[in-house]
Order: C-alpha cells, then structure tokens, then sequence
C-alpha cells in the first residue's frame, strides 16, 4: 500500500509503477481530473486544501480498509493540493488484483470514501474572476474516539 | 498537574479548576468566517469538545456563523462533541468535505 498527499503534479505512471506483480491479470488506474465547468459555470481552475497531518493518517487508513477488502496490499493513492488547472489529475488511485472484479471493487471503495471523509475542500475559481468554496458532504462518524 | 495538596479532594478540585490550553484550527470556509486558521484556548480541565464550540461561537461575529454542530477532529481524528480535552489537544473545525 502507498498513500500520499502532494503538492505536486501527479505522474500516473509514477503511481502505476506502485502496484502490479507476476499473480495480477487486472491493474486499474483511475485519475480524477479538473472539469472545465461546473453548475454551468465555466471553471478556470481549482485550488485544493487539505489539513494535511489528518488526510495522510485519513488516507492511509482508506488504503488498509480497501486492501482488507481485495485481499491484497496492491493499492496506491495519491490526492494533490494548492492551485490545479483545467485537466489536471487531483487524485490518482492504482489498483492490481489477479482479477478484474477486486480492483474495479477496491478503486471505487477508496475514490467514494475519499470523498466521503478526507478532510480535504476546494475552492472553485470561475472564468469571470469569482471563486468559492464547493459545498462538501458531512462526513459521518463510525466510530468515536474516546476521551 | 497541581503543587502539593493534603488530601484527594483538594487534588481533584484544583484540577477541576486548572485551565488547560488547546489549539483550534479552521480550514477552508471556516477560516474565512472567522478570519483566522488557528486560536489558542484556555479551558476548565475536563471541557468536551463541545464546550469548546460553544466558547468558539460566544465569541460571536464570524465566529457565530459556524454552526452549532461542526465537524470536529481531536488530534487528527474524527471526534464527537462529548470527548473530553486534555491540556495540549489539537481540535480541528472541518466544513463539510470536498476531496476528490
């Protein structure tokens, strides 16, 4: 497993090269990308914030509950903060199994719940000059740490 | 902890009224509601995550645009409002989240 948030751009097959071994007939390699608009809006580019010592322990955590799930450690994510432009990847997820059905589950599992429970948020610069804040989702507590 | 006490309800009362300082952070749409990333605070021992919203809101202005109900973090991890603080925690304000 590897889990990482950078600052810098993200190299796919940098993440690629993380995954993949001699038993996998399945590597899968997702990248979430900056649109060009949103609601309507044309977009001109994103900045992404993140409270960075929580969203690597979040990340990280992410990881070790999709390799619980594939059965394999196999599994690299990478989520890129500051200031992104129109295409730019901001997240990349590799995934390698013996077989397709594991790494399409695992890669869905890490890209939902990253985006269910990273504290990450950003920020939408729009071609007219204005920017604001995406509204997120609240992430939900499973388990309460104690006191 | 406290200076030389007779006996343990001494102890456990002078505690009780001990402050204990925790840094507060603010990310995103909070820090611009309230103008800044992080505040240093002093409570009474013991106070919950929840008491220290309470504080954070009292203090009105951007301050008392965050809701009653944030998302909190203590020290890196997702925490409910009725964990109870220690002297040096790391409390986070988290707006909904955006990651993706």
């Amino acid at each position: 497993m590897w889990s990482r948030v950078t600052t810098h751009p993200i190299d796919p097959a940098a993440v690629l090269a993380e995954v993949g071994a001699a038993a996998d007939g399945a590597v899968l390699l997702f990248l979430g990308t900056v649109r060009d608009h949103n609601d309507g809006r044309p977009v001109s580019g994103v900045r992404y914030e993140a409270y960075v010592e929580m969203a690597e322990r979040v990340l990280s955590e992410i990881a070790r509950e999709a390799a619980e799930r594939l059965g394999t450690d196999r599994i690299a994510v990478v989520h890129r903060i500051g200031e992104l432009a129109v295409g730019e990847a901001s997240v990349a997820i590799a995934v390698s199994s013996p077989h397709r059905a594991e790494a399409f589950d695992a890669c869905r599992y890490v890209i939902e719940e990253i985006k269910r429970r990273l504290p990450v948020w950003k920020e939408e610069r729009y071609a007219e000059g204005a920017s604001r804040w995406l509204e997120g989702q609240v992430p939900q507590i499973p388990e309460v740490a104690g006191g | 902890m406290c200076g030389v006490t007779l006996d343990g309800s001494i102890v456990r009362s002078y505690l009780g009224a001990y402050p204990m300082r925790v840094r507060v952070l603010f990310f995103a749409l909070y820090r611009d509601l309230v103008g800044t990333g992080e505040l240093e605070l002093e409570l009474p021992a013991g106070a919950t995550a929840g008491a220290l919203v309470r504080v954070v809101r009292e203090r009105g202005g951007g301050f008392a645009r965050i809701p009653p109900d944030p998302v909190l973090a203590v020290n890196h991890e997702y925490a409910s409002p009725a964990v109870a603080l220690r002297d040096g925690d790391e409390v986070a304000f988290l707006p909904p989240v955006a990651g993706g």
